[in-house]
């Protein structure tokens, strides 16, 4: 007990927590709905998509790369894999399998362009969001789906709680997608040798060279591994808004690294974890709710997450300010 | 690799023959038969043997380009020698010794930047090993056995949990080599290991060393520290331009027999002998203080005078040096320069004032190592070569480019090449040069001649030496007893922030000397 | 005979640089291909008007990327920068100016300029203190910034647009001068002092030794955090007079413009040969990039091609020219294969521009 409380302490994500706590204790109190339920529930299903793509560009983060393409994959195998379902080929199976698959492969093409030529993560997946969304919008001229197939429009309703005026709480496919992935994410990064493997490279690449770790293939995997969160989040996001539409996902990609870097990961790779990120989310999230709630126009919304990712950055810069341990140390 | 593999040191020591004092094991666990390498162009090694014996300790000396990156790439298994060469390890021949049999065979290289993952944690990078191999779960408790034992194995105690970033250079070492015991390694290759150590780590260090060996581990440092060194290695062999120049025991060398085998020159130094009493006091230090780095700090610097700082690491002359020049700002006490007192806001007046220094570290803190050669050598005055409109004039450039080059003699054809592509000897004094360019009436050397090749030291001294005689006032601050003897006037010693003595040099002896830094 | 023009084509080499000599080989290797496929209608009098008319605005962005680009840093805030500006300009201009033309109403406009470039100034001040003084990466200064600059614009228009603007202000946007277009004119008076100062002045040279190494720049007595503080002021007034070509060209400024120019100006600095890590890149390049990707706009566009098919060959040529660059690098190293520490530097030698190298990223 007093290991876990020693990890957590001084760590962004306690400082995270308070905060969010702070916030929702602020929000419970002056608006009525904040606390229910369903407002939570809202709340989640409607972040959803950011956070399972905030997750995916977390473990980029952590390998010590950056991508900023995620939005076109999206895009892209939201786009693919809804029209071959409309066309009837694919049934809940299929339409994963397709997202995923197609996104995986997306996103290795960034691999290969990061490792062979040289140029920083971040032009790369610049120029190849550039590729694939100019790509998409030619291909479709920007047409909107808004015929999905039923099935896939009804999605998940799990109930798990049915409450006293028998209304129901249930998980639909955002919490349920979400839920997996944060799992599935948690577990690859703290309890298997490749998610060290991950964080060792992120820290080191040259050290993690010499170790003997799989470089180029953990990079694969990293890219690939985006891509294929992206084709999940793309049809989370789609169940949820009931469309597919080509020009909606792009442009949010520096709001999902927003949210990312406050969640604690560092720009520079080797630091980061899922609960962070989730948090990140939570807080920006839990904050434009608020103020919904409490009737602010939605027009200032983006001044206030402005403001508040400002203060956090300065918060963080302040605490960065850690005195830097050397040999030189008065000891003789 | 379980915490038992730690143990298996023993049998080490039964297999190469028995006995406990391994030293006296004759035959060689790792022995090298003309090995020869060809890059291109470049022949980086020429038919060098090398014989490593368990439980010995082996120094590697030579200059940078003599090939001991090279030779210890290919007993890393990272490099093939070309044919011709061969290699045996524990008695077996190794025709094609790749990294991963060379790890298994228990061959373990620390670097001098020690690769490490500063954002894991201790027993992390201890039990990293743990990692490679097929996908798997991480046993988180395993690791933390692995480490402990590892540690406990040669004395280390260190907290296991935290992060390596938070540790400091001697400490990181130190988890290197418990890395390197977890693996269950044979033989050490260390590079470098003492260059960063304060004398206290350097003799935890040492006595580690003694512990390995007595275990039947072979360790091999490279090394241009002779004088730490020599108190545990048993044989040295020196390269010379890839060849090499023989094997030595360890009794039979001396700085100067092993400067004139890396080098093929003997350098001779006899202590200056110059009086400078009349000259102004150009720098003047009173009672200077700052809390937690130096205290009470009187000096006095002339024009013309060469005053030698000297001191174990840590001693506060860095910290002392970087105050004189304005970057740091003292709590107590004044500076004086001419006689008039000054305070230093930032380094930025200290260079108006007419002070320069030259810090520690040449890469990172002296040059702009991606930057053009004459770029860096005019950084610091690009206010004087102004034309009318504000911009710099080509012309005025190009002679204060011509000028730093040709003054200070830097090898080169063409001053718009990146410093990188200088030597080490040739980028100081692209250093040097951008410093004199400022027409300074201080220089204050950082350990100058660090990472500098024997040859190449003596012409820095020879710059410094035409520098003083010029009338400038200098301040060397160096770690090498021999270096501040033989090129200063006079040599103030340093001890926990203090002057803890003061010397003439041409009245004192090498080992009073000693005697004062180390006492 | 033969000696002066040699003697002039290696000063014309020498002083344009291995970049742009590359990049102008594919710029001429580009308008053989379009012309050969669209005809020779691309290189007529309308359609390089048409060309002329579009380069300013993505100049002018690219310029204000361009800087702290150099710096070793990035600032993402350009757009959101410009439309405050021309928010600001426009509201000065719809607010006040007097009826008839004469020397209030000239000035007014003037003062009007003014005003939106003293506002993209303070954002450039903010952007500055954060990454100079409280050593916040740029990525995330800017990345703040932006989001809360986004938000006063937003939040003032509710995603209105302020639109009515006196004749000079119509002129910069469609007029032109002895048929050069009056932006175009801008973009040249403004890009050619820009520079002059990075390449010759003090300012300019130490803002790339900053972007090499910013530790070395300050020990060699240079004020670094006062360099950087001016650069991200400058980038962020070379996004106010974007912002004022934008208003003019449309019409009307609005808090969303030119939101998909962000990355594209990143994209147009490195592919004219600016160092994304910073310390390398020419004002020249950034230019001759520009006219490429302008060339691939309007050939598509002439083959009937969408507009989105020019952002993805705008991808992929980059990715293309990055290809090139690394590969030539390899074909070098392996021909050298030097031993020592040299290795890497053993290009340097010979006189290529390395690719820029991967830096905290892992480069795999």
């Amino acid at each position: 007990m007093a290991e876990t409380w020693r990890r957590w302490r001084g760590t962004q994500e306690l400082r995270l927590m308070t905060v969010l706590l702070a916030i929702g204790a602020v929000l419970w109190v002056a608006t009525p709905g904040f606390a229910s339920a369903q407002n939570l529930m809202d709340m989640l299903t409607s972040s959803a998509f950011t956070a399972i793509l905030a997750i995916g560009l977390l473990v980029v983060l952590v390998a010590g790369g950056v991508d900023i393409s995620f939005a076109a994959t999206a895009s892209i195998t939201q786009y693919v894999a809804l029209s071959l379902a409309n066309q009837g080929h694919l049934g809940w199976m299929g339409l994963l399998l397709v997202a995923v698959v197609l996104g995986a492969l997306l996103g290795l093409v960034n691999a290969l362009l990061v490792t062979t030529l040289g140029l920083s993560s971040i032009i790369v997946t610049i120029a190849t969001q550039s590729l694939y969304y100019g790509l998409l919008m030619a291909a479709t001229n920007g047409q909107d789906i808004f015929a999905l197939p039923a099935w896939f429009n009804d999605g998940l309703h799990w109930v798990f709680h049915v409450d006293a005026h028998g209304g129901e709480q249930a998980l639909n496919l955002q919490i349920v997608v979400l839920a997996l992935i944060c799992g599935f994410t948690g577990w690859l990064l703290t309890r298997t040798s490749i998610g060290r493997q991950i964080f060792a490279m992120g820290g080191n690449p040259e050290a993690a060279r010499r170790v003997g770790f799989p470089v180029f293939r953990l990079n694969l995997l990293v890219y690939g591994f985006m891509g294929a969160v992206a084709g999940l989040a793309s049809l989370v996001h789609a169940q949820l808004v009931q469309s597919v539409s080509p020009s909606a996902l792009v442009g949010r990609e520096l709001d999902v690294l927003a949210a990312v870097v406050l969640g604690g990961a560092s720009l520079n790779g080797g630091v980061g974890s899922v609960a962070g990120t989730l948090l990140g989310v939570a807080l920006l999230a839990v904050l434009q709710n608020g103020l919904t709630l409490l009737g602010v126009s939605s027009y200032w919304s983006q001044l206030c997450t402005g403001g508040v990712i400002l203060a956090a950055i300065v918060m963080m810069a302040h605490q960065g300010r850690r005195p830097m341990v050397r040999s030189e140390a008065a000891a003789v | 690799m379980a915490a038992a593999e730690a143990m298996r040191l023993s049998p080490a020591i039964a297999g190469a023959g028995g006995g406990v004092a391994a030293s006296a094991d004759a035959s060689p666990w790792f022995d090298l038969h003309a090995i020869s390498k060809r890059y291109g162009g470049v022949q980086a090694l020429s038919g060098v043997d090398i014989a490593l014996r368990s439980g010995e300790v082996h120094c590697l000396c030579g200059q940078n380009g003599s090939g001991k990156s090279t030779l210890i790439k290919i007993m890393a298994g990272v490099e093939q020698p070309d044919t011709g060469g061969r290699i045996v390890i524990d008695g077996k021949v190794y025709p094609h010794l790749t990294p991963t049999a060379s790890m298994r065979m228990g061959v373990q290289v620390i670097y001098q930047d020690l690769s490490l993952f500063p954002n894991l944690t201790v027993a992390e990078n201890i039990a990293i090993g743990q990692h490679l191999g097929r996908w798997h779960t991480v046993d988180r408790a395993a690791m933390l056995r692995t480490a402990t034992a590892a540690m406990r194995s040669i004395g280390v105690a260190l907290d296991p949990q935290v992060l390596v970033s938070t540790l400091s250079i001697a400490q990181r070492q130190l988890v290197a080599i418990c890395r390197a015991m977890a693996s269950d390694a044979r033989l050490l290759v260390m590079d470098e290991p003492t260059a960063s150590l304060t004398r206290h780590e350097v003799d935890g260090l040492l006595a580690l060393t003694r512990q390995l060996t007595d275990r039947g581990v072979a360790i091999m440092f490279v090394s241009h520290r002779l004088d730490e060194v020599m108190e545990v290695a048993e044989r040295v062999t020196v390269l010379r331009d890839g060849v090499s120049q023989g094997c030595f025991e360890a009794t039979e060398m001396t700085d100067q027999r092993l400067t004139t085998l890396m080098t093929g020159q003997a350098f001779h130094y006899t202590p200056r002998r110059l009086d400078h009493s009349a000259a102004p006091v150009v720098l003047e230090a009173r009672g200077l203080s700052r809390a937690g780095e130096y205290e009470d700090i009187d000096l006095r610097v002339r024009a013309g005078e060469i005053l030698g700082l000297t001191g174990l690491l840590g001693t506060g002359r860095t910290e002392l040096a970087l105050s004189l020049f304005g970057m740091t700002q003292p709590d107590g006490g004044e500076l004086r320069v001419d006689g008039q007192a000054v305070a230093l806001r930032s380094n930025r007046d200290a260079i108006r004032h007419g002070i320069a220094y030259l810090a520690e570290d040449r890469l990172s803190h002296g040059l702009i190592v991606a930057q053009s050669i004459g770029s860096n050598i005019i950084v610091s005055v690009l206010d004087e070569l102004l034309n009318a409109f504000g911009l710099v004039a080509e012309g005025s450039r190009q002679a204060a480019v011509r000028r730093g080059v040709d003054d200070l003699r830097i090898k080169t054809d063409n001053p718009d090449n990146a410093v990188s592509t200088l030597s080490g000897g040739n980028q100081q004094r692209v250093v040097l040069a951008k410093w004199l360019a400022t027409r300074p009436r201080v220089l204050i050397l950082d350990s100058p001649t660090v990472g500098v090749d024997v040859a190449a030291k003596d012409g820095i001294y020879e710059i410094i030496r035409t520098l003083a005689a010029k009338g400038l006032a200098v301040i060397m601050i160096s770690d090498e007893i021999s270096e501040v003897l033989f090129h200063s006037d006079r040599i103030l010693v340093m001890a926990r922030g203090r002057i803890s003595h003061s010397f003439d040099a041409s009245r004192v002896s090498a080992d009073e000397l000693q005697e004062a830094v180390h006492g | 005979m033969s000696a002066a023009p040699e003697r002039l084509l290696t000063g014309l080499k020498r002083g344009l640089g291995p970049v742009n000599l590359r990049l102008l080989s594919l710029l001429l290797a580009l308008s053989v291909l379009f012309a050969g496929i669209a005809g020779p209608q691309m290189f007529s009098a309308a359609s390089l008007r048409s060309m002329a008319f579009q380069l300013p605005e993505l100049g002018l962005l690219s310029l204000a990327m361009m800087v702290p680009l150099l710096s070793g840093g990035l600032d993402l805030s350009i757009i959101a920068t410009a439309n405050l500006s021309s928010l600001t300009m426009a509201w000065v201009l719809t607010h006040g100016l007097p009826a008839e033309p004469g020397l209030m109403w000239a000035l007014w406009q003037l003062g009007a300029v003014l005003a939106g470039i003293l506002v993209a100034a303070c954002v450039g001040l903010l952007n500055g203190y954060l990454i100079a003084h409280l050593r916040v990466s740029p990525i995330l200064a800017t990345l703040g910034t932006m989001t809360l600059v986004k938000g006063i614009t937003v939040g003032l228009t509710h995603g209105g647009v302020l639109s009515g603007f006196p004749a000079p202000v119509l002129f910069l946007g469609h007029g032109t001068v002895a048929g050069v277009p009056v932006a175009l004119l801008l973009f040249a008076i403004v890009a050619i002092p820009v520079g002059v100062v990075l390449s010759r002045s003090p300012f300019g040279l130490t803002v790339a030794m900053v972007g090499s190494n910013e530790v070395a720049t300050r020990y060699s007595g240079i004020d670094t955090p006062w360099v950087l503080m001016r650069v991200y002021v400058l980038s962020a007034c070379l996004a106010a007079i974007a912002g004022l070509v934008m208003m003019a060209r449309f019409d009307s400024a609005n808090a969303a413009y030119g939101e998909s120019y962000l990355l594209v100006t990143i994209l147009a600095a490195v592919l004219g040969g600016v160092n994304p890590t910073g310390g390398f890149g020419r004002v020249s390049g950034l230019v001759i990039a520009l006219v490429i990707l302008q060339l691939i706009s309007t050939a598509a566009s002439m083959l009937d091609l969408s507009q989105f098919l020019t952002l993805s060959i705008w991808g992929a040529t980059l990715i293309g020219v990055a290809g090139t660059t690394a590969l030539r690098a390899w074909w070098i190293r392996r021909r050298l294969m030097s031993p020592s520490t040299l290795a890497a530097d053993g290009l340097k030698t010979a006189g290529v521009a390395v690719a820029p190298a991967a830096t905290n990223d892992q480069g795999g």
